[in-house]
């Protein structure tokens, strides 16, 4: 299936969750990455169980702490 | 109020955008902004303001100017090194241009002092380098009805984006709570590239002029991030509010500013844009 991950299109297994996706995207951390798919939050304890589906939109949001 | 002849040539080049124009130059004189961290985002941001001729622009920062400052840090000077940054930011500004009121507050942001702080500004401008100062700048901003540019920078990759009130998710509806600090690597394990505070600070003081103007599109509902070593810009579109954030949310938990434990210079979970 084509999802959408960060804007960039790509093609991935069916079945794939937010969690699995994380992995797959070598995604250091993840515990502390925020993800929206099409526009949701999904909450962390959900990244198990949400099952991307075809033409799902994906993007991750990062921690940046740094400004001095 | 009329302009002098030295404020038409000084402002010249803003009056002549239809954008800006005569009144446009107006509002931003009498506008008030406040940059929360006088380092790598704010002294950029501050000089830019201040050249713009935002009348009154508040700085508060409890440090002194170091030595490892300087790489970056362009409102302060070799010979500041060891002075209070408040101080040596309200000289470089009052030299640059006479009409800015600069004012000092050679203070942390913390929850006793962060709404008196912020109460009289117009905008505020998240120039601070810890999670901690982030989320409370954020709180305070939601619970005053305040809008604010936050932006974070770390090694060759930044980011911002602007909360207006009603406009839109906050830093704690995308970002939920600061991360542990034994989770990140401290600003100088981490590093940053110096012209990074200049392009991400740059974009806050236009984030700030853009909103006193009233012209064009700000980032709220996304998140602007830039990865220099790709040459990179990228909008990320941020959920849609959903009124379940601890602050901004429908029934808020959070009604009043917290203090977490500070940790300066934080950056964590860069993952694969590293
Ligand atoms: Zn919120």
């Amino acid at each position: 299936m084509k999802l959408t991950v960060a804007g960039e299109s790509k093609d991935f297994k069916d079945g794939l969750t937010v969690a699995e996706l994380l992995v797959e995207q070598k995604v250091d951390t993840p515990q502390f990455v925020t993800v929206s798919v099409n526009d949701n939050f999904v909450d962390k304890e959900n990244f198990d169980s949400t099952v991307l589906k075809e033409g799902d939109v994906v993007e991750f949001m990062f921690f940046m702490g740094g400004g001095a | 109020m009329a302009f002098t002849n030295e404020q038409l040539q000084r402002y010249s080049r803003h009056i002549i955008l239809k954008e800006v124009g005569a009144k446009g130059q107006k509002k931003l004189l009498n506008a008030k902004v406040l940059i929360i961290g006088a380092g790598g985002l704010g002294a950029p941001a501050a000089m830019y303001l201040g050249a713009a001729g935002v009348g009154t622009i508040g700085i508060a920062d409890a440090d002194e100017v170091d030595l490892s400052n300087l790489q970056r840090q362009i409102i302060h000077s070799t010979p500041d090194v060891g002075k209070a940054k408040v101080q040596s930011a309200k000289e470089t500004l009052n030299a640059m241009n006479p009409d800015v009121e600069v004012k000092t507050y050679r203070q942390f942001v913390a929850a006793d002092n962060i709404l008196e702080l912020i109460r009289d500004y117009d905008f505020v401008l998240d120039a601070t380098d810890n999670f901690p100062a982030k989320f409370l700048i954020n709180d305070a901003c939601v619970i005053a009805g305040k809008p604010f540019s936050h932006a974070g920078i770390i090694r060759f990759q930044g980011q911002l984006m602007t909360y207006v009130p009603g406009q839109g998710p906050c830093y704690r509806c995308v970002f939920k709570e600061p991360p542990p600090p034994e989770a990140v690597p401290t600003c100088k394990q981490a590093g940053v590239i110096g012209a990074m505070g200049g392009i991400i600070g740059s974009l806050q003081a236009l984030e700030a002029v853009k909103y006193i103007l009233g012209v064009g599109d700000l980032l709220t509902g996304s998140l602007l991030t830039f990865n220099a070593l790709k040459m990179e810009f990228r909008k990320v579109r941020l959920p849609k509010w959903d009124g379940k954030c601890a602050v901004c949310g429908e029934h808020p938990s959070i009604t009043a500013p917290v203090d977490y434990a500070q940790q300066a210079c934080e950056g964590v979970n860069l993952g694969n844009n590293a």
